[in-house]
């Protein structure tokens, strides 16, 4: 899997609070029509500024505070492809796998806004690539149950498909198909 | 076989395999607790997946604290899908008023020593202090651990806090387990559980606990385990449950472990974290003469009985009187925590000294119901988290303190530089 886009510089401890405020869910949990108040928080006109195909760069312990998902799903609802973070607090980093939001965890430092970069999973291979600095760096990789939940697009067509979860290497019978 | 922790114990007894730091399990779960929160999603995402029924409804448990009561029309039909879908699947629903759902895991005898819960709520982690393996996870694995009954888990290292001695006068876990949060950093234990461990821990009771493991989340925390002791045992023996009916664990002699930390409580004293971060944590003194337009008790980390018996006892020596321009709004965790205080006169007392009670659930804590602080106001709060906007006032500022530090405060209403001894919790 190869994703290119446009980096989204944020800064450290970007909790999700700052990313969806719950204040906006008391009128909808619909995340398209939140995607109009995306990290409202930190910038207001963030989610104006956003096309389709950005990448959200982080530093340190993205996501962190409240597990609620739908900071997962409004930022792919506003068109963000990835978030690439040098870490995340777990409960986000679930919710964006569970929802084919892919998430890597590399060295952001240095990004600039507005670069373009590019993101590589591959079976035993990660990497974050900042382009026009020719900077590529490892990243986590990540293990086969977070792949496969990725390939599916995310837990629903990943359950849909196998029933139930299936474990590397399958103690049970093979999961279908 | 070799050594395990906490962790790994449990995560291996519910994946039935032999469950290291770094393996990826799939992992049966005990309870699955879900709220008016994460429940409304969570029910999109069973739906989608295809579900029909509960693989175990007796399991599953949803609280409606959020949105207690719902005050518009999308967060009354969230309650009405959770209580419809409960029905329909024989899933158990605590109502509006009945309490959070994490406390009301605890105090219900629902969660135990040794077992897995799956919270739809980031702090879930406080049902740690009763020796389970409790995680916070969002709409999409709650609804998966409905459907399946499992969940797939990364086994995680852990981290192991030993406290030593015994908090003095002054002192209360709040102020132990900010610290704590200070020390490891809002990211110091990310991917990690915490194991308690150390002479310490004897000296805390269960309502103490529950502070630590609620706060470790701040810190990043998958799990914040206590090891099982006669507190353990008591406390849930008050809750309806025998002995017989849990197998708590205790890590192995020899167990690895990712780092080991030293909090000696008889050190700690009172402490406050300032706008706009739980780590951000500072002696009182450096925050004392603030003056504050809003005190609030309550939520999941200092809304339960021995809170508002604190908060009471420094609130009556500073003064007794809520001071002018000040609000104080008092939210119980739960009902059977609501109905102590009514017993014991608690709320009559403080309700004639100008407090606000509102309904029982997380109150203002997130800004989904209860009281809204006003623009640009000062709030000293019992809660965990205190992020720019949290309450929902995106120019209030939230300090985050014991119930005693902001007992004073209500009476005064400014942060106090000490507690006096006749303060002191
Ligand atoms: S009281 Fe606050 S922190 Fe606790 S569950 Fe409710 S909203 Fe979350």
């Amino acid at each position: 899997m190869i994703i290119d886009g446009r980096a989204r510089v944020l800064g450290d401890d970007v909790n999700t609070d700052y990313i969806i405020s719950s204040r906006r869910k008391r009128e909808t949990i619909d995340a398209t029509a939140l995607a109009a108040f995306l990290l409202e928080g930190v910038d207001p006109a963030f989610a104006a500024s956003v096309r389709p195909g950005d990448v959200i760069v982080a530093g340190r312990n993205f996501g962190c505070g409240s597990a609620m998902e739908v900071a997962a799903t409004v930022i792919l609802a506003a068109g963000i492809r990835a978030v690439v973070a040098s870490s995340f607090a777990r409960s986000f980093h679930r919710n964006a796998i569970n929802n084919g939001l892919l998430v890597l965890v590399a060295d952001t430092s240095g990004v600039r806004e507005g670069a373009p970069v590019r993101m590589v999973v591959a079976d035993d291979d990660a990497r974050f690539e900042d382009v026009a600095g020719g900077v590529v760096r490892p990243a986590a990789p990540l293990p086969p149950i977070m792949r496969d939940i990725l390939a599916a697009g995310g837990l629903v067509g990943y359950l849909k498909a196998n029933g139930r979860f299936c474990e590397h290497p399958p103690r049970e019978a093979p999961c279908r198909p | 076989m070799t050594a395990k922790t906490m962790a790994e114990q449990v995560l291996s007894a519910r994946s039935g395999t032999d469950a290291r730091a770094g393996d990826v399990v799939v992992c049966d779960v005990d309870v699955v607790l879900g709220t008016d929160g994460s429940g409304p999603m969570a029910i999109d995402y069973f739906g989608a997946m295809g579900g029909t029924r509960l693989a175990r409804p007796g399991t599953v448990f949803f609280s409606l604290d959020h949105y207690a009561p719902p005050t518009t029309d999308a967060t009354r039909a969230f309650h009405a899908r959770i209580r419809a879908f409960a029905a329909a699947h024989g899933a158990t629903v605590f109502g509006v008023g009945e309490g959070i759902s994490h406390q009301l895991a605890a105090e219900r005898g629902i969660v135990r020593p040794g077992t897995l819960l799956a919270g739809a709520d980031s702090h879930a982690v406080t049902c740690g202090a009763l020796n389970a393996f409790a995680i916070g996870v969002g709409s999409s694995d709650l609804a998966a651990a409905m459907l399946t009954g499992q969940a797939w888990l990364r086994v995680p290292q852990t981290i192991r806090v030993r406290l030593d001695g015994a908090l003095g006068a002054g002192a209360s876990a709040k102020d132990a387990a900010l610290t704590l949060v200070a020390m490891l950093g809002a990211d110091g234990a990310d991917y990690h559980a915490i194991e308690f461990a150390g002479s310490g821990v004897a000296t805390l009771g269960m309502d103490d606990r529950f502070v630590f493991s609620n706060l470790m989340v701040e810190a990043g925390a998958k799990a914040a385990l206590f090891p099982f002791d006669a507190c353990t045992e008591s406390y849930l023996f008050a809750a309806g449950v025998s002995a017989s009916a849990y197998a708590p664990v205790a890590s192995h002699a020899g167990a690895a472990f990712a780092g080991d930390r030293v909090l000696d409580l008889s050190a700690i004293g009172p402490c406050v974290a300032r706008p706009h971060a739980p780590d951000d944590v500072v002696v009182l003194a450096d925050a004392a003469g603030t003056p504050v337009q809003m005190v609030f008790v309550g939520t999941c980390t200092g809304g339960r009985v021995a809170d508002f018996h604190a908060m009471r006892r420094a609130f009556d020596a500073a003064g007794g009187r809520v001071a002018p321009g000040v609000q104080l709004v008092l939210t119980p965790a739960s009902a059977p925590v609501l109905e102590a205080l009514m017993h014991d006169g608690t709320l009559t007392h403080l309700i004639a000294a100008g407090a606000d009670v509102t309904t029982v659930g997380c109150g203002a804590c997130c800004g989904t119901s209860g009281v809204i602080p006003s623009d640009g106001a000062t709030v000293l709060s019992t809660a965990n988290r205190n992020f720019k906007g949290r309450m929902g006032a995106a120019t209030a500022r939230i300090f985050l303190a014991s119930p005693a530090v902001c007992g004073a405060a209500a009476a005064t209403g400014r942060i106090p530089s000490s507690l006096t001894d006749r303060e002191a919790p």
